[in-house]
């Protein structure tokens, strides 16, 4: 077996993420190789650096035994290179297939090749069971169908070294499975397969060879048959994983949510997005929304947001709230961890202190009236990073800078920090690494004993499993089954997800 | 961080020395193609703008500039870009001079009546193209452009048809002419007052006063309210501001009807401080000039009334060229070349400013 890719003591700073001291790897042809590591322990940037849209400061990178200097992404193309991101990198306004075909557009004289594209993605599609409708509009997808898209994409460029960022994260455990299916069939292609993960179990089940990263340096390198998830994570970390579990029942009288036959209806007309939903929360209880993404969970944070229209009726402590602004809503005491931070929780390119005010520009102690107190917010910004570990140099730190685990952290501080008495958390440890996780699981559990009420929805079952009291399954916008998940096995959860069972 | 480093203030110098020192080789060359020296260009140039009566018509130039950069500097911020300033401010002229002149009341008490009809037609105007972006999605670029030619038309059709008066022996059309209590004052006996030597027909538009106000509440109200943050998180994230509780599409509509209003003050240097009615040789122009007015201020208060000062002042002296035989519009050349070479060098330096963030913040992490 020949080497695909090898990285030789790659060194490299980044922002936000921890220095890239020494990282080598050694990918062969026809393996799964998988890059595991925390988040922020510099598996992005490595993977950033080999797919040409970082610049190693020393360290060499060999394709196929040659030394190559990767300019930027199109130098990687070129060599085979392809990539899914974690963070999906397409344009909402364009079809499936556009978004597929965008940048290697098939001529057709000066028109573009449309059928021929359609006929590629259709068999691709098909080849790789990666089912998506080529002509809806990206920003109709959810996240798991969002991923297909980007894995078509690379896949449509010809890559024959494919590298998946952490790309579990959004599936269930049958999607899991089929993308494992796809990844042995790529692989028994002769193809080479880079695959970031912290899953240890989906590493140690698809994986061949896997390489472990620690605060930017190569620990260990191991064949992945010789390894028990234990060991691996030992190595990842230095010590125990924390664990997704409550306590005991934390829950009041008092209901907190009830939501009563809440339906969205499409604008065409065709099946609604959510669909009779009814349930009711009560205080210091933890509901876990279970369900494939794009199911209607993102739909129903929407409706209790008050970020879209809904039939039907929802009450937060007793009154309702349908007549309710978004802002009012906020201010009642629900709090919000958006299922995508960039994109609808952070203002990117502002510091921290200003995103300290995002959602509570209207009440202290960020304001003085209508007045924005600067210092005030600077001062509790502080203590956000503090009480939450959030690592940045200070207040005035731009978003962008900070790693995504450290985001997340911040974003979770600032929502409690007005001690919601309903929280909807959309994926709240999304993509943060393991300490974060923790601290982020140990906020929650300690808001649920004081009497706060959580909507849960992630696509992490086990996180699901162990945080939640009592589990619902949404299946095409309805519940359809209420699960106890003391009870309620992992593959059992992910059939009635599917609606298998 | 707070502190003051060298290596801060050489940041926070490097871009607009960068930009001067391009923009200057441009124009130079610029100077060179019609064979004349660039160095006695400049030193004509500064000879003529640096005279006092230049000077305060340096100011009256830029008053206008300022009042217009800071109505499109509104919309930028709420990441909108209202290019109908233009027709906003030439219909708000138009109709304040008019309307202005159909009655009398006290001094302070008719400018203000004035002011509200100017802002009154600049924001309804402006509300147009707020309600098809808000109602119909119709990109407001677009229709503030066409928008600019309605105006256009709807003001010289209104104004030859029916608000404009013929005076005997005369072939300038004008609106009658505004009654005393309309005007606004001058500023030159103040000076006078304080000390500043009076200059052989000098005169400095007591709207000047007006704008520096207007500067100093933009400044408060986008950077110190929670209006103002409202609208800086729709222009830096508009999904995240509506998550966070922000009325978008309210947003987006204030925005442009506030910017409306403003364009529509912009027009009112010339109609209270200078002619007193609205006549046929109404400046055009102003509202793009402060297009570019707006980016290189960085549509911050204290950036754009540098960069109106700077505009203002390149126009003014640049009078002086046609002395030396130098065509006098130039200066379009200098303001261009230093809009372009100022927009490049900041986004330089801030991705460079980025790079050193991202270090210091390797160092904390790492640590």
């Amino acid at each position: 077996m020949s080497v695909a890719v090898e990285l030789r003591h790659i060194t490299k700073r980044f922002p936000g993420v921890v220095a890239n001291k020494d990282v080598s790897m050694r990918v062969e042809t026809g393996t799964v190789h998988a890059l595991v590591g925390e988040n922020g322990a510099g598996k992005s940037t490595v993977m950033k650096i080999l797919y040409g849209m970082q610049h190693p400061d020393s360290g060499e990178i060999l394709v196929n035994g040659t030394a190559v200097n990767l300019k930027n992404p199109n130098d990687a193309i070129e060599l085979g290179i392809g990539m899914v991101h974690q963070h999906f990198m397409l344009a909402d306004n364009f079809t499936v297939l556009e978004n597929i075909i965008l940048g290697a557009e098939p001529q057709h004289g000066v028109t573009i090749d449309f059928k021929a594209a359609r006929a590629k993605v259709a068999e691709m599609s098909k080849a790789y069971g990666l089912d998506v409708d080529p002509d809806i509009l990206v920003e109709e997808l959810g996240v798991g169908q969002r991923q297909r898209v980007e894995i078509l994409k690379v896949l449509y460029r010809g890559a024959n070294i494919l590298i998946f960022d952490e790309p579990t994260a959004v599936l269930v455990p049958q999607e899991v499975d089929d993308l494992f299916g796809a990844l042995q069939g790529l692989r028994a292609k002769g193809m080479a397969v880079i695959f970031i993960s912290h899953k240890l179990d989906e590493v140690l089940r698809v994986a061949d060879d896997v390489t472990v990263v620690r605060a930017g340096e190569t620990v260990a390198e191991v064949k992945a048959k010789d390894v028990t998830a234990r060991q691996l994570a030992e190595l990842m970390v230095g010590s125990e994983l924390p664990q997704p579990t409550t306590h005991g029942d934390t829950r009041r009288a008092e209901v907190t949510l009830a939501l009563k036959d809440v339906s969205i209806p499409t604008a065409t007309g065709s099946r609604d997005l959510i669909s009779h939903v009814s349930f009711n929360l009560h205080a210091g209880e933890v509901v876990g929304i279970a369900g494939v993404e794009g199911n209607g969970q993102a739909e129903l944070v929407e409706a209790i947001m008050g970020l879209r229209e809904y039939t039907g009726s929802i009450e937060f402590q007793g009154s309702t709230i349908d007549h309710m602004s978004v802002a009012h809503r906020h201010d009642l005491g629900i709090g919000l961890i958006p299922e995508d931070r960039q994109r609808q929780a952070l203002m990117m390119n502002s510091p921290l202190w200003e995103n300290r005010v995002l959602g509570h520009q209207r009440g202290k102690p960020v304001m003085r009236g209508f007045i924005l107190d600067k210092k005030a917010t600077i001062e509790d910004t502080k203590r956000i990073m503090e009480e939450f570990d959030v690592r940045a140099p200070g207040p005035m730190t731009a978003a962008a800078a900070l790693s995504g685990g450290n985001q997340q952290k911040f974003i979770v501080g600032r929502e409690m920090s007005k001690a919601p008495a309903l929280l909807v958390a959309s994926h709240p440890t999304r993509g943060v690494d393991v300490g974060a996780q923790g601290a982020i699981w140990e906020v929650l559990r300690e808001a649920r004993t004081k009497g706060m009420a959580i909507v849960l929805i992630s696509a992490d079952l086990e996180e699901l499993v162990g945080m939640s009291d009592r589990l619902l399954v949404m299946l095409r916008g309805a519940i359809t089954a209420e699960l106890d998940p003391q009870k309620t096995t992992l593959e059992q959860l992910g059939s009635a997800m599917t609606g298998a069972a | 961080m707070k502190k003051l480093s060298p290596q801060k203030i050489a940041l926070a110098l490097a871009a607009p020395l960068a930009a001067a020192v391009v923009s200057i080789f441009v124009s130079s060359l610029a100077v060179l193609a019609s064979h004349k020296s660039p160095f006695n260009a400049y030193t004509t140039m500064w000879e003529f703008g640096t005279q006092g009566g230049s000077l305060m018509e340096v100011l009256n130039t830029a008053t206008p500039y300022y009042i217009a950069a800071i109505a499109i500097a509104v919309t930028f911020r709420a990441g909108l870009f209202n290019i109908g300033v233009e027709g906003q401010l030439r219909l708000g002229a138009l109709f304040s001079a008019y309307i202005g002149a159909m009655f009398t009341l006290p001094p302070v008490l008719h400018v203000l009546a004035v002011f509200i009809v100017a802002m009154t037609i600049g924001g309804i105007w402006a509300s147009i193209a707020a309600y098809l972006k808000v109602k119909r999605g119709v990109n407001e670029v677009i229709s503030t452009i066409m928008l600019n030619s309605l105006a256009v038309g709807v003001t010289s059709f209104l104004f030859s048809k029916y608000f404009a008066v013929i005076t005997e022996g005369s072939n300038n059309l004008a609106t009658k002419e505004l009654p005393k209590s309309a005007w606004f004052p001058d500023l030159v006996p103040l000076l006078t007052k304080l000390g500043v030597p009076e200059q052989p027909g000098g005169s400095v538009n007591g709207m000047l006063l007006i704008a520096i106000a207007l500067g100093f509440i933009f400044w408060f109200v986008v950077n110190r309210t929670r209006f103002g943050f409202e609208l800086r998180a729709s222009g830096a994230n508009p999904i995240a501001a509506r998550v966070s509780g922000v009325n978008s599409k309210k947003m987006t509509f204030i925005a442009l009807v506030i910017s409306g209003a403003i364009a529509g003050l912009s027009g009112l240097p010339a109609v209270l401080g200078e002619t007193h009615s609205y006549n046929m040789g109404f400046r055009s122009g102003i509202g793009f000039s402060a297009i570019a007015v707006a980016l290189l201020g960085r549509n911050s208060a204290g950036g754009m009334a540098f960069s109106a000062l700077l505009f203002g002042f390149l126009e003014v002296s640049s009078r002086a060229l046609e002395l030396i035989d130098i065509a006098p519009e130039t200066y379009v050349i200098m303001q261009g070349s230093i809009l372009l070479s100022s927009v490049i060098a900041y986004e330089v330096v801030r991705r460079f400013k980025l790079t050193l963030q991202s270090k210091e913040l390797a160092k904390v992490v790492s640590a």
